[in-house]
């Protein structure tokens, strides 16, 4: 009985072989060119409103980060709309929660490029999560706003950085800490890409400036034992750590880290995962006077940066801070606004090529912002902060001028082992 | 608990008293779970899977489903270890991880030489100047293919026989198996040169040559998934009623006994987990074509016992009671998370825990358990058949005590 079970089984499979037999091979001239071709898209453009899909996780682990990244694409949003909306439509927002799962990001993106078939989808933060999206968002031809930090080496078509990349946050960090004479660095870092990315720069630049590399540390996403590592580093000879920690694990490195009586006078820290929204996590207490390095701080001062925070304190709550990630991402919302009104169309290739033009800018809260056309990273510029009594971050250095993003590291004559180029 | 325990103990007399008696299951209805009854569910499978659902599903609808019943192959072979032998496999998702691990990187390979280079991007950007050989390997789809079959099989093989012949079972084992899940999560994350880390592979354009990006090669991309999941199904259906899968469920029962007749559980035990292991990986290996990508937060603990909660909620011990609960869960987890994405994971774990602390024997038995209710009930004349009829194997005697005895067993 099970062979003909199995034979039932098995020749609806044959039959469907032959049928198709014939099918699309890959090939991967045919695709290129196939991608000059516009896709046929399920957006609809006639009606009084324009859909647009937010992406975050609501759930999971990454769900204190990423809410509040959403309501600062909303609260975006809701301004756009209140000022007459893009090309006269409404901005609708569809929200879907990635879960903190790359494979859910890759799900929902799915679902709102082919189902709710939204014109652009905002969000995305962990890496893991954007390496999930991008094919989706290349085979669907479709446009995807990324608002975080990350380390570099991609440039998607279909992909807009808002966030920074390395040589607008690593490298500003690398040369302000070698300017006040650290040269003996201690690496550490939860194992996974951004860290071990960013210490591979870490290392190249150490190798061409002179500075030594005393110590390389990770620990698992999550882990919260770190005596090892804390006595590590006070026994090297280092001057100065540089802490590419993620969440939690941060909590406990500087608990630790203070325990053994470190402080920012005897062994500062450099971090780049910790905004104004992990500082009351971690404790200010343990963060007094250490640096971070980053684009936007909340204490920024500019006319847009005013109203930028006190409208997001008005609409979550007086005792919100804002960070980073949700400036960038309330910055997202306007470029794409900025790119469809160059464009006069939502129109994916056309949007593309309004971003090429290079001629795409916004005033945003960390000041002025430009579209690369190359690229698709915008200009940002950089900025080392000191962590205060109230937990809020001091701007200490920024960059004279915006830095026009690098993704793969080409102006650095001794990155050229890092981009497999 | 005393829930279930009260129903199977007014029919007990009845089906325990003559040992080899047709089960109360055959009795009324013998055409719903015999041969032809599993045939008969088997084809509406079949029909509803390969003809209706292509017809009425959209591009996006056929990859969701697909993915559910990738799913669903996992939740196959966890119904026959744990349902049927009682070994609470809490760390499926290695095998899973193994299959689809293989396929990514065979995938990746191929595309990658396709577009006329010889290392994957994600190498050279890690400074990798050489493909490892472990890569090397699968670059020929047939040895890849062998490898999903092989390399999950044998490792499960060897682990199986190691801890049951050790008579390592109950929570032990789902310890240790779970154990292995964190630790191949870990280890994946760990080699970032060789697997991506955290990031996992991804962004496949063709498998074995053809375009992933066609719809027309993505329905038979389906329709393999399908039929692969349909001949798991007569494969567990055969195994339920052979000499096999009865000393499997004594096994489970009645170790001691099973050993004093003269048979080697360990083995009994181990064949069962292998059969399971690659079912896990070729859902896997079929799950990275469908779904685009497999990182380590598809394979470790939290996945691992996500498996578990569909075979649990429909029904571990019988035929279709995993499948159909895999497939629900799934379906369910899409369609409320979008709606209520916070709300989703504790629903879910309040079912796992209402049906584990109420139903042990799943949504399934409650179908079971009205029809023994009933005195002279055809079989419920349910429209669908496919949901509750078939999934008694017929001379399965020790059904209802089962019941009773089971969280001992998994426990």
């Amino acid at each position: 009985m099970s062979s003909r079970a199995l034979l039932t089984a098995v020749l609806p499979l044959v039959g469907a072989l032959v049928l198709t037999g014939c099918g699309q091979r890959y090939d991967p001239q045919a695709q290129a060119a196939a991608e000059q071709a516009p896709r046929q898209s399920c957006v609809d453009t006639d009606g009084d409103t324009i859909k647009v899909g937010l992406l975050n996780s609501l759930s999971g682990t990454m769900a204190v980060s990423e809410t509040t990244v959403n309501r600062s694409l909303n609260m975006a949003i809701d301004e756009i709309n209140a000022d007459g909306g893009v090309l006269g439509k409404q901005i609708e927002p569809v929200t879907e929660d990635g879960a903190s799962e790359p494979t859910i990001f890759a799900e929902r993106a799915g679902k709102l490029i082919r189902q709710d078939c939204v014109a652009a989808v905002f969000g995305g933060w962990t890496s893991a999560s954007r390496k999930a999206m991008l094919p989706v968002f290349e085979s669907q031809d479709s446009l995807l706003f990324y608002p975080v930090q990350y380390e570099g080496l991609e440039a998607s078509p279909n992909i807009f950085y808002s966030g920074a990349t390395t040589n607008q946050q690593i490298i500003p960090a690398l040369d302000w800490m070698r300017e006040q004479g650290h040269r003996k660095i201690f690496l550490v870092g939860s194992d996974y890409v951004f860290p071990r990315t960013a210490n591979r720069i870490i290392n190249a630049y150490a190798e061409a400036h002179d500075m030594e590399i005393v110590g390389e540390e990770y620990v698992p996403m999550g882990s919260t034992e770190f005596s090892t590592i804390v006595n590590k580093a006070m026994a090297s000879e280092a001057d100065a750590v540089f802490n590419t920690l993620n969440g939690d694990s941060n909590v406990a490195f500087f608990r630790q880290y203070n325990a053994v009586g470190m402080d920012a006078q005897s062994l500062p820290v450099m971090s780049v995962s910790i905004a104004e929204e992990e500082v009351p996590g971690i404790g200010v207490d343990n963060l007094r006077g250490q640096y971070v390095a980053w684009d936007y701080y909340q204490t920024v001062e500019t006319p847009e940066n005013d109203a930028f925070v006190a409208d997001f304190k008005r609409s979550y709550g007086e005792n919100q801070v804002t960070s980073d990630p949700m400036e960038a991402a309330y910055t997202s919302v306007y470029l794409w606004k900025e790119m469809v009104e160059e464009a006069g169309s939502f129109d994916v290739a056309a949007v593309q090529e309004a971003a090429d033009s290079g001629e795409i800018a916004f005033d945003a809260p960390e000041g002025t912002v430009t579209v690369d056309g190359e690229n698709q990273h915008i200009s940002k510029t950089p900025r080392i902060g000191q962590i205060r009594e109230d937990g809020l971050i001091d701007t200490i250095w920024e960059a004279p001028e915006p830095v026009a993003p690098d993704p793969f590291l080409d102006g650095y004559s001794w990155a050229a082992s890092i981009n497999g180029a | 608990m005393t829930t279930t325990a009260t129903p199977p103990a007014t029919t007990t007399p009845s089906t325990t008293g003559a040992r080899k008696l047709p089960s109360v299951a055959e009795g009324p209805g013998v055409w719903t779970t015999g041969p032809r009854g599993a045939l008969i569910g088997l084809g509406i499978g079949a029909v509803l899977l390969l003809v209706v659902a292509p017809l009425t599903l959209g591009g996006f609808g056929l990859d969701l489903l697909g993915r559910y019943l990738c799913m669903a192959m996992v939740a196959v072979g966890i119904g026959l270890v744990w349902g049927r032998g009682g070994m609470l496999a809490m760390g499926q998702g290695v095998y899973f991880g193994l299959g689809a691990y293989i396929m990514a990187m065979h995938m990746t390979l191929a595309d990658t030489t396709l577009e006329g280079e010889s290392i994957p991007t994600f190498m050279r950007q890690n400074g990798v100047e050489r493909l490892p050989e472990l890569w090397g390997i699968v670059q020929h789809p047939v040895i890849a293919v062998a490898a999903i079959i092989l390399v999950p099989t044998a490792v499960a093989g060897l682990l199986g026989w190691a801890i049951f012949s050790r008579r390592v079972k109950g929570a032990y084992f789902a310890i240790l198996s779970q154990a292995l899940a964190a630790a191949f999560a870990v280890l994946i994350i760990g080699q970032p040169v060789l697997t991506n880390g955290s990031n996992g592979l991804s962004n496949f354009q063709s498998l074995f040559g053809w375009d992933l990006d066609d719809s027309g090669n993505r329905l038979v991309l389906f329709l393999v998934v399908a039929v692969i999941l349909l001949a798991m199904l007569a494969v567990t259906w055969q195994l339920y009623r052979s000499r096999f899968g009865e000393l499997l469920v004594a096994v489970r029962d009645q170790e001691e006994r099973v050993r004093f007749l003269g048979y080697d559980p360990a083995l009994i035990k181990t064949v069962a987990y292998m059969i399971a292991a690659l079912f896990a990986a070729i859902g896997g290996a079929l799950f990275v074509p469908v779904v685009g990508i497999i990182s380590p937060a598809d394979i470790g603990v939290v996945p691992s016992i996500a498996f578990l909660i569909g075979v649990a909620i429909g029904g571990r011990a019988t035929w279709l009671g995993p499948v159909l609960g895999s497939i629900a869960v799934s379906f369910a987890g899409t369609q409320l998370a979008s709606a209520f994405p916070s709300a989703w994971v504790y629903l879910q774990g309040l079912l796992f825990v209402l049906v584990i602390g109420f139903l042990p024997g799943g949504l399934a038995s409650v179908i079971g358990l009205l029809r023994r209710r009933r005195p002279e009930g055809r079989g419920g004349g349910r429209g669908d058949g496919s949901a509750g009829a078939p999934d008694e194997p017929g001379d399965d005697p020790q059904d209802t005590t089962r019941e009773a005895t089971e969280p001992e067993a998994a426990r």
